[in-house]
């Protein structure tokens, strides 16, 4: 009776770990397929049946990608467009969330109704007029254009505002006792305390940031201005037929914030379930 | 007394200013980045086109011209089938990696991550390594089926691509929502299951779905409202001159095409007015839905 628990309960282990062996390499190959393509010839992408490692690996690609796009630039643009967005989001996110939370003040419900109306609208909606905007003030084709549809973030609002809900009335009443007024209690004791809801919201505003394609597309036509994944789009149209070279910038594009996802990868995915949802 | 009683009042009023305060930035933001754009919009889809960004109101020109063309209809039908290809099949395989990745094994957290990659990488950038692999004459799937199959540009083919790299792209986010979801279900109804001689299986109908009901919902609307959203992986995957783009053009593409491409930006207005309709519909449904399934009980 034992013994046959044991051996079903062994059989299942095993179903578990076959499950995610082959989900791990349906996962994962198309990675190491990039990477051993952008080391290929053209000639020696063509060959069929293909080679699984390069014949020899030569770096031609990435010369090649990094000529006809100016990685250092759209590294650069990529990391000020996140990094703005994310700071923006955070600090204007953390005054609004505790705002709504903690204090009471006239026309409250009015403009929190206009933070859900942003949620519940798609990006694209406001797109146009957006671009238009920028265009007038002769904006386009800069950072300050990147950054510009996530200067502030009402689902960041949101998602604050229900972290600073979960903490007590009690803490803030005990600073404002202690000759705190509300922007002290804010910053000094309150905001310290959703340092973990910040993480989250920084994770998630990163990861969508850097996805994001519509909008750098339209915004910067520059090449110089564009982001990874905008100018990636771009190079799609220059090397139509040429996956090595193709291979070799999507890798060059990828591998930062994959770098990044190695050594925080329990952030990244615990940041992303706690705003999960939006 | 007295005394403590003005300090009150003192403080509700620095209350209310520096409520004002703290919310003006995103308010202020908000009502410059989305509630203006929202009403331009609007009138934008009932205007037409000028040079130099000029425009004239001419009522409902550009909703009868998009309703009359035919590619504005195949980009619903094209939305519609993505979504059905993407949507269930999508939520399934979500919710059997979280129910795996629920189990004790070792190495979970390992395999979490593997799933969860894709949401680190752009979207360019997985449609780029997706169409190699896609591609019919060197790709290494037709390579491996021995057949040369049109993954990219045959028209009936070509929406049942991007919904593979869709789901591919989906699974583990949408894994990591279901598996907090399921976390949250007490152990003790699976010992009382057990008890009472209850399979692993009647567990999972009995248990499991009806607990992660309340999480299963919200990765169901939030998934199609994405969804019907889809731009930029079919960008990435079919461009302009791809024969089989009408009949992957979902309806964001067809609005950035239209505003960006023919620079005709009332009609691609139009275009995104009816997609907003679309979801709030396909929503209001689906709260509708949910009393039947959904269960909020415990």
């Amino acid at each position: 009776m034992n013994s046959s628990l044991e051996r079903s309960r062994k059989i299942r282990t095993a179903g578990t770990y076959a499950f995610f062996i082959i989900g791990s390499v349906i996962m994962i190959f198309p990675f190491i397929w990039m990477f051993l393509t952008s080391f290929k010839t053209v000639e020696e992408s063509m060959i069929i049946p293909p080679t699984i490692l390069p014949a020899a690996w030569q770096t031609k690609n990435y010369t090649d990608a990094t000529a006809s796009l100016p990685f250092l630039a759209l590294y650069k643009n990529t990391f000020l467009m996140i990094f703005w967005r994310v700071v923006c989001a955070v600090a204007f996110s953390s005054m609004a969330g505790y705002a709504f939370a903690k204090l009471n003040f006239k026309g409250k419900n009015i403009l929190f109704s206009v933070v859900l109306l942003q949620m519940m609208l798609p990006s694209q909606i406001f797109i146009t007029p957006q671009y238009q905007m920028l265009a007038k003030l002769g904006l386009t084709n800069s950072i300050f254009g990147l950054v510009f549809p996530g200067l502030v973030s009402a689902f960041g609002t949101f998602f604050l505002r229900q972290a600073y809900m979960g903490i007590p009335d009690e803490i803030s009443e005990a600073a404002y006792l202690d000759g705190c007024n509300q922007w002290q209690a804010f910053v000094k004791v309150m905001a310290p305390l959703t340092k973990s809801s910040m993480a989250a919201l920084a994770v998630f505003t990163a990861v969508f940031a850097y996805g994001d394609l519509m909008w750098p597309l339209i915004v910067n036509t520059d090449l110089n201005m564009m982001t990874l994944s905008s100018g990636l789009a771009t190079l799609r149209g220059q090397f139509s037929t040429n996956f090595p070279v193709m291979m070799a910038g999507s890798l060059l594009a990828m591998i930062p914030m994959v770098v990044l996802y190695l050594f925080f990868q329990k952030q990244f995915i615990e940041g992303v379930a706690m705003t999960g949802g939006k | 007394m007295a005394n403590s009683k003005a300090k009150a009042g003192r403080l509700a009023r620095s209350e209310s200013m520096w409520a004002y305060i703290m919310v003006a930035p995103t308010i202020i933001g908000l009502l410059v980045l989305n509630i203006y754009p929202l009403i331009d919009t609007i009138k934008l889809s009932f205007s037409k086109t000028r040079p130099f960004g000029l425009y004239e109101l001419r009522g409902i020109e550009n909703y009868v011209k998009m309703f009359q063309s035919a590619e504005f209809w195949r980009a619903n039908l094209n939305t519609l089938y993505f979504c059905l290809l993407t949507v269930p099949l999508g939520i399934f395989l979500s919710l059997v990696v979280a129910v795996m990745l629920n189990t004790k094994i070792k190495g979970r957290t390992f395999f979490r991550a593997v799933f969860f990659l894709p949401m680190v990488v752009a979207p360019a950038a997985v449609a780029m390594v997706w169409k190699w692999i896609f591609n019919t004459e060197y790709g290494i799937i037709n390579t491996l089926l021995a057949h040369k199959v049109n993954w990219i540009t045959d028209p009936n083919i070509v929406m049942i691509t991007c919904a593979i790299v869709a789901i591919w792209s989906a699974i583990g986010y949408d894994a990591v929502l279901l598996l907090s979801g399921l976390q949250n279900i007490s152990k003790s109804y699976y010992e009382a299951a057990s008890l009472d001689g209850a399979t692993k299986l009647q567990q999972f109908f009995h248990i499991t779905l009806p607990m992660v009901s309340p999480t299963l919902f919200v990765v169901m609307i939030m998934r199609l409202m994405s969804s019907i959203k889809v731009y930029d992986l079919i960008y990435m995957m079919i461009e302009e001159a791809n024969p089989a783009l009408t009949s992957a053009q979902s309806l964001m593409y067809l609005f950035y095409r239209e505003s960006y491409i023919a620079g005709d930006r009332g009609l691609g207005s139009s275009v995104v007015i009816w997609t907003v309709a679309l979801i709030g519909l396909v929503t209001v449904v689906q709260f509708w839905g949910q009393k039947k399934w959904v269960n909020y009980e415990v």
